[in-house]
């Protein structure tokens, strides 16, 4: 896998911006964030609903484009990219989860896992075998054929977890992963996603209102608030591969 | 996304809702189905047309006449040398015509007016020479009473309807057309009539005049019985005006019967025979001027009746036309379904589409995809669309058919579904329903994530 070495940085927003027009109002939904996240850290965004985050993290993950601002990931300015680009960026470089799931309902498990597959082009056998195999990591193994209506809240996002990882990609966004989910079964998820941050080092960025979820597992908190950054915290309860926040470097900078 | 995989997704998506998207591609049927019918029916009665038309001879046919013949008043008008000089048209010249490009045979056309015996009653009449190939190539032998010829030097005879009438003493009514050929032919196949003719034979020659005396030759009285074998109801010698036969021989028995021809300058001797005329017939009409022009540089004169085709090929040119735009009428009102159908599609999996596109894929993938699903109901529709305009011009040939046979008419085949009209159809269909998925699928590709995976 090809991730980058622990001090570098995954991610890199430079005083970015995102407004909407809704009416008569200007709706600042992310308004100036500069913020640096190392490779392999594990990033929990926090706030209010309607705090901005999962817009933050939808500028991240190449699914909206900035007003204003720059999102650096990997070195790929993602306002520079092409349509085109930006679909394989969100093939390669990302995987994502989110709060319900989202996995295509007429489709089996093993068929939902390899979709993102198809579109990379990898051969019929052989995504059927990594499928399979991404399945058996996250506990679905005998759960293949199923459809996602079939199962459980936390078996759907199991598999919802084996099709992001299935591209391996450096970084992995969860929005709000145990949104939908009772207690027991979000811990089990959590434990799933810290174990990929630790053992395969990928970047974590995590968007939750949970404070005491991102307590336990994030390395580092970001709150927001109205669009903004307001506070970010390391958390030195969480023995991440990177504990020290970094500070935005101011325009034209460069990671250390 | 590879191709397989976009046809895959394609078929799986158009199988979820299996009801709406069959009724989409019935539609499509419907359009490629009229279009169809209306073709085939056009060019059956295109191939109708044409194939009456050529086996008439009108259009294939040069008639090749000896310049020496005096009585030929076109020779005054035409080039090439003088009617004394001119060459003979005998069988080397026979032969070396039929072997002119594009000539499929050159026969002789031998008729002479005599007199027929049929139970002890004198009948005058023409009698005609028929090649043996007109079996195939005269839609007068079509729909004929009894049968062709059974070889071409058999001692038989085919008669013309009013020649049987004739022989049967039965007047058709004035104004009326609809003697039963079956009634005529029962008591008339099978039975003999005799044939009373003047024999051309040679003289038998003087050494000492050499053989430049071929003009020398006596006239012997003969008789000829033949058995009627068949009857037709359309006239084999339409072409010849107040000139047709109504008693028709083998060529081959003509030929060697030696029927003095009411000709002025056919002076040869029996053994090498000079005809009046040879009728020339071209593989395709296109070939006549050609072929015409060739009689004519060996000498002799040539006439056809050139371009007439033309304008009824412009004819069936517009006719196709017109029943091709009013066939696709239905296949434009098809396409406007589909895009319906496909618009319907997008709103309802628009979540789907922005799960595709948050995991990677590309706006040419979804693009690919509402243009595969698009393009499986334009092959399906073509498909079935083909199957039923073939049964529906089928049904449109067998109740034409039942309405001809009720006025006694030949059975025609009046519809045509050549390969190429199903390949274009089914091709037409797939083209239509690819322009038709046009707009759905570049609205689908064009599709925001952010606001499709809000979309519940």
């Amino acid at each position: 896998m090809d991730i980058s070495g622990p001090n570098s940085v995954a991610v890199r927003t430079e005083n970015v911006c995102r407004h909407y027009q809704m009416g008569e109002a200007l709706v600042r939904a992310v308004d100036g964030i500069s913020v640096d996240v190392r490779a392999g850290e594990f990033v929990a965004l926090l706030g209010a609903s309607g705090s901005g985050k999962s817009s933050l993290l939808n500028l991240v993950a190449g699914l909206d484009r900035p007003t204003s601002g720059a999102v650096i990931v990997h070195e790929n300015n993602l306002a520079e990219l092409s349509r085109e680009q930006l679909a394989k960026y969100r093939l390669h470089t990302v995987g994502m989860v989110f709060q319900s799931f989202n996995l295509i309902p007429r489709m089996s498990l093993l068929e939902n896992v390899e979709l993102p597959m198809r579109f990379a082009e990898v051969d019929r056998r052989e995504r059927s075998a990594l499928a399979r195999q991404s399945l058996e990591r996250v506990g679905l193994s005998g759960r293949l054929s199923h459809r996602p209506m079939e199962l459980s809240g936390g078996e759907q996002q199991r598999a919802s977890l084996a099709r992001a990882l299935i591209n391996r990609p450096k970084l992995l966004l969860a929005d709000e992963p145990t949104g939908n989910l009772d207690s027991r079964t979000g811990t089990e998820i959590m434990e799933l996603i810290r174990s990929f941050n630790q053992s395969l080092g990928m970047t974590v960025l995590m968007v939750t209102h949970e404070e005491a979820l991102a307590e336990k597992y994030a390395s580092r908190m970001l709150h927001l608030a109205d669009g903004k950054l307001v506070n970010d915290l390391s958390n030195d309860g969480v023995r991440g591969i990177s504990s020290e926040p970094m500070q935005a470097p101011g325009p034209g900078g460069k990671t250390q | 996304m590879k191709l397989y995989d976009v046809a895959d997704l394609a078929i799986r998506n158009l199988r979820e809702s299996v009801f709406r998207n069959s009724l989409t591609t019935i539609g499509i049927s419907v359009g490629v189905a009229s279009l169809v019918a209306m073709l085939s029916l056009g060019i059956g009665l295109q191939q109708l047309a044409s194939r009456r038309l050529q086996k008439s001879g009108l259009f294939d046919t040069v008639v090749a006449t000896s310049r020496r013949d005096l009585r030929n008043f076109r020779e005054q008008r035409e080039e090439g040398p003088p009617p004394a000089e001119s060459p003979s048209l005998d069988e080397p010249a026979r032969n070396k015509i039929a072997q002119i490009p594009g000539v499929v045979e050159a026969y002789p056309d031998i008729r002479f007016v005599t007199e027929v015996r049929f139970d002890d009653k004198p009948h005058l009449t023409m009698v005609a020479g028929i090649p043996f190939s007109a079996r195939s190539n005269n839609d007068a032998f079509d729909g004929m009473q009894g049968s062709f010829f059974s070889s071409d030097g058999a001692a038989e005879v085919t008669l013309q309807k009013s020649f049987a009438e004739e022989l049967l003493g039965i007047t058709p009514k004035p104004g009326t057309d609809n003697t039963n050929l079956a009634d005529l032919a029962k008591p008339l196949l099978g039975k003999e009539l005799t044939m009373r003719y003047a024999e051309r034979a040679s003289a038998p020659s003087s050494p000492s005049l050499g053989p430049s005396n071929s003009a020398a030759y006596s006239v012997v009285s003969r008789q000829q019985a033949l058995k009627i074998v068949g009857l037709t109801d359309l006239d084999p010698d339409s072409l010849r005006g107040t000139a047709r036969a109504r008693v028709f021989l083998p060529l081959k028995l003509a030929q060697d019967l030696h029927v003095m021809q009411p000709n002025l300058r056919d002076t040869s001797a029996s053994d090498s025979p000079s005809y009046t005329s040879l009728s020339v017939r071209v593989q395709n009409p296109n070939q006549v001027p050609a072929v015409e022009d060739a009689i004519k540089k060996m000498g002799f004169s040539a006439f056809s009746i050139v371009d007439a085709t033309r304008s009824m090929r412009q004819f069936f040119a517009v006719l196709d036309g017109f029943l091709a735009i009013f066939g696709s009428l239905a296949l434009a009102v098809a396409s406007i379904g589909i895009v319906n159908t496909l618009v319907m599609a997008i709103l309802e999996r628009r979540r789907e589409i922005g799960i595709m596109k948050a995991i990677g894929a590309s706006d040419a993938d979804v693009r690919g995809l509402f243009f595969a699903e698009a393009g499986a109901m334009g092959l399906v529709g073509g498909a079935v669309g083909v199957t039923l305009g073939w049964a529906i011009g089928r049904l449109i040939n067998f109740g034409m058919n039942i309405y001809l046979e009720r006025q006694h008419f030949p059975s025609a085949q009046i519809w045509s579904v050549p390969m190429w009209l199903v390949l274009s159809a089914i091709g037409f269909s797939i083209v239509v329903s690819l322009l038709s998925g046009l707009y759905p699928a570049s609205r689908a590709a064009r599709l925001d994530p952010v606001q499709a995976l809000r979309y519940e």
